[in-house]
């Protein structure tokens, strides 16, 4: 299983994590784990999740999860979780 | 599994602080395209170029969307074209075509630069060579994408004289012809001493005979990471000051390693080295020289700008060894003027000189890069300043190189802008005194000795 990581970035509000586990269950994108805090004011959130089920390939899921960001005033992005087990784990 | 912090970092370092994969770069084989005609050769290289490099541009990006990382230019590099067209160019304006077609085969490609326009002269030079040489004004002048590069010298060989003085008037007359380009000629071409086989970065980059038939190379960066891990260690000693060195430099080294075996994977094209360099961009917060003034210095090129840099460019070689299977290409700390603000600023302020600048290459990688000289600089004198850094390249078994850029038409004090990721640059002042009949002796300087070291 290839891991995704979904990073949100933004002023807090009601309804990011509603918005994005909506897209993410309508698209069959299981969450593994989901880490969430606020620094001054900012809200910081990393859902590690797998994209394997979803008929949608990466590139759409990354398109798509970007303009819901837009639509509710947030960052977010998609990438896949080598980066972080490369850069951070021997 | 990863943590938040882990995430939070390595986003930070990529939006806030520049990290990005500087480079892929494709060094392709071009022995296979030699023949005794030149159309056929160009149809050849042309064919075997656009055909191996196809999808490069196309994976990089995808890498980029997948990763979330920049990789900032995607890049080709050939064999020596001294060698492909040495059956079949009968003159310098027969090498211009090849030149021609590796400017459409670049294009195609959709590449940033295809580098490769290259003589390896270190001893002698065949006639073929030397075509290749004289050549080089005319094909940086009618071309976009090539980037040229002469090895001159090696510690096993010494240094070629007969070359330096020929690529003096080279780069002069290269200068001359793109006058009206801010003299782009000369800002894509290097002199090299002691040149490796698989340095990825331009101008200098060519597919070295030794290598295999195609192959991937990577180019990472990150100064504006180590610049502000510094920021957190302000007035510590240097043993906390070298950690951190180490452990980011180990970081933004598993970025191009996680990148250049992916890239390597999609394309099908063995993985050949991580060049660990911290390459700087006119982009503030993205400086070698901003590093330096955090170890400590007013500005770069102050009194310890030698020692700091020594340190910088080891440590950075230290922690980047352990993050990659195999490393190699120039590996070290870049300092090309015009490419780095903080740089800019030092030379414009007059804290940084041409004779500091030589002694800082004795350290760390590379040599005299992107500096712009007076436009009346004799071709001599350009040729005394490529052989002073050849000579530290020889003695100290380092790669070393020149790429100066006289100004045409101006004078130390001004600035001579190229746009983009080569920046602008203030005009150097030259040491006037006379080495000419110095340069005109002909011949070579013999290999330096491997013992007795002082």
């Amino acid at each position: 299983m290839k891991k995704t990581v979904i990073s949100v970035v933004g002023k807090d509000k009601v309804g990011i994590i509603y918005n994005v586990c909506k897209y993410l269950a309508g698209n069959q994108i299981n969450i593994l784990d989901i880490a969430q805090t606020i620094v001054s004011d900012w809200f910081n959130m990393i859902m590690i999740v797998n994209i394997q089920d979803s008929e949608k390939d990466f590139a759409t899921i990354a398109d798509e999860l970007k303009q819901i960001g837009e639509e509710i005033g947030v960052n977010i992005t998609l990438q896949q979780e080598e980066i972080f087990d490369m850069m951070h784990r021997l | 599994m990863i943590n938040i912090n882990e995430v939070m970092e390595t986003n930070a370092m990529i939006h806030e602080e520049n990290l990005d994969v500087r480079t892929i770069t494709m060094g392709i084989s071009l022995l296979d395209c030699i023949s005794d005609d030149l159309k056929t050769t160009c149809d050849k290289v042309y064919e075997k170029i656009t055909t191996s490099a196809k999808d490069l541009v196309k994976v990089g990006k995808e890498l980029e969307m997948e990763y979330g990382i920049p990789i900032v230019n995607k890049r080709i590099s050939v064999t020596p074209i001294a060698i492909v067209g040495s059956a079949c160019c009968k003159s310098s304006t027969d090498y211009v075509e090849i030149a021609k077609t590796l400017d459409e085969a670049a294009k195609t490609c959709k590449v940033n630069f295809i580098g490769g326009y290259s003589a390896l002269v270190s001893k002698g030079m065949t006639p073929y060579d030397e075509m290749l040489i004289k050549s080089i004004p005319e094909a940086l002048n009618v071309t976009e994408y090539v980037c040229s590069s002469v090895n001159v010298g090696s510690t096993k060989t010494g240094i070629n004289m007969d070359a330096v003085k020929l690529v003096g008037e080279i780069v002069k007359k290269s200068a001359e012809l793109t006058a009206d380009r801010d003299c782009i000629g000369p800002a894509k071409f290097v002199v090299f001493c002691n040149a490796p086989d698989d340095n990825p970065f331009m101008a200098g980059a060519f597919h070295g005979v030794t290598e295999a038939d195609r192959i991937i190379n990577v180019g990472v960066s990150g100064p504006g990471v180590v610049k502000r891990a510094l920021e957190a260690v302000r007035g510590e000693n240097f043993e906390v000051l070298c950690e951190t060195i180490k452990k980011t430099a180990f970081k933004v080294t598993r970025v191009g390693q996680l990148v250049a075996k992916e890239a390597s994977k999609r394309l099908g094209v063995p993985f050949g080295i991580i060049d660990l360099s911290l390459a700087p961009t006119p982009a503030v917060g993205d400086s070698v020289g901003e590093i330096l003034e955090e170890i400590g210095l007013e500005y770069a090129g102050a009194p310890g700008t030698t020692a700091a840099l020594a340190l910088l460019n080891d440590q950075v070689k230290k922690g980047g060894v352990m993050a990659s299977s195999y490393v190699g290409g120039l590996s070290g700390a870049f300092i090309p003027v015009s490419e780095d603000q903080r740089m800019i600023d030092a030379a414009s302020c007059g804290a940084l000189t041409l004779e500091k600048l030589e002694a800082m290459t004795c350290v760390c990688s590379v040599g005299l890069d992107m500096i712009a000289i007076p436009g009346d600089t004799k071709a001599t004198t350009i040729s005394g300043i490529i052989a002073d850094e050849m000579a530290i390249g020889m003695v100290n078994q380092k790669t070393t190189a020149v790429r100066v850029i006289p100004a045409v038409g101006k004078k130390a004090g001004e600035v001579l802008n190229f746009g983009g990721l080569l920046g602008y640059a203030p005009i150097m002042k030259v040491n006037e005194y006379s080495c000419d009949a110095f340069i005109n002796r002909g011949g070579r300087i013999p290999a330096p000795i491997h013992s007795f070291k002082n």
